[in-house]
C-alpha cells in the first residue's frame, strides 16, 4: 500500500516536472530571436511566401496557443514534425536515442569501474604515496572538463597514436543490418565480434572523455566514505576475525560505503548525459546530442522541443532507478 | 613462561610521538580469567588491540614480546599473525550497535568467518552458530539468524557477538568493555553470560574494564594500568585483600559501595597520583621516550 503511494507520488511529480520542462523550453526557444521560416526559405522569398509559411506551422498565433496545440498533440504521442528534416519527431528522437543511451551507459560504467577501483587501491593503500598519487591524478580529471579530454584523447589515439577511430558510430563499408538501433547491444547479441570491435574503436574515445571527470568524483568520494567506514567497530571486528585488509575492505566496508556515492553518481550521470550534446558533437557521434546541436542552429523548434523533454524524462527515469537501487542495498530502509 | 598470552615490555607509542604502553607485562594463563582496570585513557583498550593487531595506524609497537601459546605474534609475518589470531583469538567488543555490519544478516555475520577462516563446510558453520545463539538465550535463534542487526534491541546484538566470538571455540577472549554501552539492567545479566560462557568453554579471558566491581564478580587475577605502565599485577584474593601498590590501594578506596554510597565516592588522592607520576616519569627516563 505505502508502496503503491510512492509509486504514485512518483509518477505525479514526473508528470509535473515534465510539464514544467516543457513550458520552460517552448517558452524559451520562441522568445529568443532567430526564426525558423527565415532560415527555411531561400534568401529573397516574399513577405507573402513568409506568411504562408508562418501559417501553416502555426507560428502566427499566441504562444499560449501553440502550446496548447502543441501539448494536446503530445498527449496523444504527437510531438509535431521537424521543420528542417521533414519527419516526425517522436520518429526522429528515437531513432537517435538508442546512440547516446549506449555511450552514456559505457562511459558510465568505465567511470564506475576506472573510479571504484582507484577508490579501493586508495583505501588499500591509504595514508601512503600511493593514496597521494591517486588524490592527484583524480584532482586533474576533474578540474578538465569531458570536451577537453576528447581533445587531448584525440590528439593522443587519433593523430599521434591513431588507433581509435575519431569519428562516427560505425564504420560505413561495415555491412550488417541492424534490426534495432542499439548498435553494441544487438552486436553482442548476434555474436558478430568484428561489428563490435568497430563499434567499440568508435566509441572509445567519447566514451572515455564523458567518464573521466565521473570516475575522479567517483574516485574522491567513495576513498572518503571507504576511509570512514574502515574505522568503525564492525570492520576491526572483522579484521581480528583472521580476514585480509582487501577482503576487509570489499566485503565489510564496501556495501556500506557505496550509499552515500550512489546518490552522487546518480546526479553526476545526469550531468554525463548533459555532457554528451558536446562529446558527440566533437565526435561526430550520431547521437541525440548531436542533433539536438543541428535542431538549435536550425531553429527547429518542434524537435528542439522533443529532444529537451525525451532529456528531461531520461534524468527523472535516472533519479527513480538510483532511489529503487538505494532501497535494495540499504536493508534499513526496506522497512521503512 | 606459563599461561596462554604473555605479553612481555610491550612498549607502544605514537608514531613520533609520546608513549601509549611502557613496558607492559602482563600474563593469562588458560582457561583463567583476567581483569585489566584502569582509568580512561590508561592504556587499557590498547593492549588488547596490540594483542589483536588492530592498533591505529598512528600508534606502532616499539618494543616487546607478545607470545599467545608459546609464539612470539610479533615475530610472525602479518599475514600469518592475522590467521593465529583469526584462528584461536575472538573479540568481545564493547559497543554491539556499532560492531555488527548494518548490511548484513546476522548468520552470515557468524558462520563465514567459520567458513573462510577454518574451513569448516556452511552446514556445520550454521548448526553451530544455531547453537550459540540458543546457548546464549536469544530466542528463535533461526529466526535471528536471517535478520539484520537494526531490527534488534542492544542486549540482543551484544549475546550475538558474545555467541560469535564463542563460535570458533578460541583459545582467548578478549572482552574490552563489554558492558560499558548497555543499559545497567541488562549489563548484569551480560557479564553473567560471559563468565558462564567462560567457564563453560574454559576459555581464556582478557577482561578489559574500569570497573573493579566487575573484575571482582568475574576475575582471577588482574592487571592495573596507569598512563600505560602497569602498577600491579595480582592474584585477585590477595588483590582485594592487601593492594601492594598506593595506586592500587586508592582504586579499591574509590570503589562506591551500597552502605556506604556517599562517603567512598572519593577521588584518588593527589599524593597517590604523584606517585604513579614519578614512576611513569622515572619508567620514561630510564628507557627514553619510545
Amino acid at each position: 500500500m505505502a508502496l503503491l503511494r510512492a509509486i504514485l507520488v512518483r509518477l505525479l511529480t514526473t508528470a509535473i516536472t515534465l510539464f514544467g520542462v516543457a513550458v520552460i523550453v517552448f517558452v524559451v526557444i520562441r522568445v529568443v530571436p532567430g526564426n525558423p521560416i527565415a532560415m527555411m526559405l531561400p534568401p529573397g522569398a516574399t513577405e507573402a511566401d513568409i506568411a504562408r509559411l508562418q501559417m501553416q506551422y502555426g507560428f502566427d498565433k499566441s504562444i499560449f496557443e501553440q502550446f496548447t496545440i502543441w501539448l494536446s498533440g503530445v498527449v496523444q504521442g504527437d510531438f509535431g514534425t521537424s521543420i528542417s528534416l521533414r519527419q516526425p519527431v517522436s520518429l526522429l528522437v528515437l531513432n537517435r536515442l538508442p546512440a547516446t543511451l549506449e555511450l552514456s551507459i559505457v562511459a558510465l560504467l568505465i567511470a564506475v569501474l576506472i573510479g571504484g577501483t582507484m577508490a579501493l587501491v586508495g583505501t588499500r593503500f591509504r595514508d601512503t604515496g600511493a593514496e597521494g598519487a591517486i588524490d592527484m591524478g583524480a584532482g586533474m580529471a576533474l578540474s578538465i572538463p569531458d570536451f577537453l579530454w576528447g581533445l587531448v584523447l584525440i590528439l593522443l589515439f587519433g593523430v599521434l597514436w591513431p588507433v581509435f577511430h575519431i569519428s562516427g558510430r560505425i564504420s560505413p563499408s561495415l555491412d550488417i543490418d541492424f534490426t534495432t538501433n542499439f548498435y553494441l547491444f544487438e552486436a553482442l547479441f548476434r555474436l558478430r565480434f568484428d561489428v563490435l570491435a568497430d563499434l567499440i574503436g568508435h566509441m572509445f574515445m567519447p566514451a572515455v572523455a564523458l567518464a573521466i571527470p565521473l570516475a575522479a568524483i567517483i574516485a574522491q568520494l567513495l576513498k572518503q566514505s571507504l576511509k570512514e567506514t574502515m574505522h568503525l567497530d564492525y570492520v576491526t571486528l572483522a579484521r581480528t576475525k583472521g580476514y585480509a585488509e582487501r577482503t576487509v575492505i570489499t566485503r565489510e566496508a564496501l556495501p556500506n560505503a557505496i550509499l552515500p556515492t550512489l546518490t552522487l553518481v546518480g546526479v553526476q550521470f545526469t550531468f554525463l548525459i548533459g555532457g554528451t550534446v558536446i562529446i558527440e558533437r566533437l565526435f561526430s557521434y550520431e547521437g541525440l546530442g548531436n542533433m539536438a546541436i543541428d535542431a538549435v542552429i536550425n531553429r527547429d523548434l518542434p524537435l528542439i522541443q522533443g529532444i529537451v523533454i525525451l532529456f528531461a524524462l531520461i534524468f527523472t527515469l535516472v533519479n527513480l532507478v538510483v532511489d529503487m537501487m538505494y532501497v535494495v542495498l540499504n536493508p534499513r530502509l526496506r522497512h521503512a | 613462561m606459563s599461561g596462554y598470552l604473555n605479553i612481555r615490555n610491550l612498549s607502544v607509542s605514537l608514531r613520533g610521538g609520546g608513549p601509549i604502553l611502557r613496558s607492559v607485562t602482563l600474563d593469562v594463563a588458560a582457561g583463567q580469567v583476567h581483569g585489566l582496570v584502569g582509568e580512561s585513557g590508561a592504556g587499557k583498550s590498547m593492549i588488547g588491540k596490540a594483542v589483536l593487531g588492530t592498533l591505529p595506524r598512528a600508534l606502532q609497537i616499539t618494543a616487546g614480546e607478545i607470545w599467545l601459546d608459546g609464539q612470539d605474534l610479533l615475530k610472525l609475518s602479518p599475514g600469518q599473525r592475522r590467521h593465529r589470531i583469526g584462528a584461536t583469538t575472538a573479540l568481545i567488543p564493547q559497543d554491539p550497535l556499532t560492531a555488527l555490519n548494518p548490511s548484513r544478516r546476522i548468520g552470515p555475520q557468524i558462520t563465514r568467518r567459520l567458513v573462510d577462516i577454518l574451513g569448516w563446510t556452511k552446514a556445520a558453520a550454521e548448526a553451530r552458530a544455531l547453537e550459540l545463539l540458543a546457548e546464549v538465550d536469544i530466542p528463535d535463534p533461526r529466526r535471528v539468524m536471517r535478520t539484520y542487526p537494526h531490527e534488534l534491541s542492544g542486549g540482543m546484538r551484544q549475546r550475538i557477538l558474545i555467541a560469535s566470538a564463542f563460535a570458533a571455540e578460541p583459545k582467548l577472549i578478549i572482552a574490552d568493555e563489554p558492558t560499558t554501552a548497555l543499559d545497567v539492567t541488562v549489563q548484569k545479566q551480560i557479564l553473567r553470560l560471559i563468565a558462564e560462557m567462560q567457564a563453560r568453554h574454559g576459555t581464556a579471558l582478557l577482561f578489559v574494564t574500569h570497573d573493579l566491581g566487575v573484575v571482582s564478580k568475574v576475575c582471577d587475577s588482574l592487571s592495573v594500568l596507569y598512563a600505560g605502565k602497569i602498577v600491579e599485577n595480582a592474584r585477585m584474593r590477595r588483590f582485594f585483600m592487601h593492594p601492594i601498590h598506593p595506586y592500587s590501594a586508592a582504586l579499591l578506596a574509590a570503589t562506591p559501595t551500597y552502605t556506604n554510597p556517599q562517603g567512598s565516592l572519593m577521588p584518588v588522592p593527589e599524593s597517590v597520583i604523584e606517585t604513579v607520576e614519578q614512576e611513569v616519569t622515572a619508567h620514561d627516563r630510564r628507557w627514553g621516550r619510545r
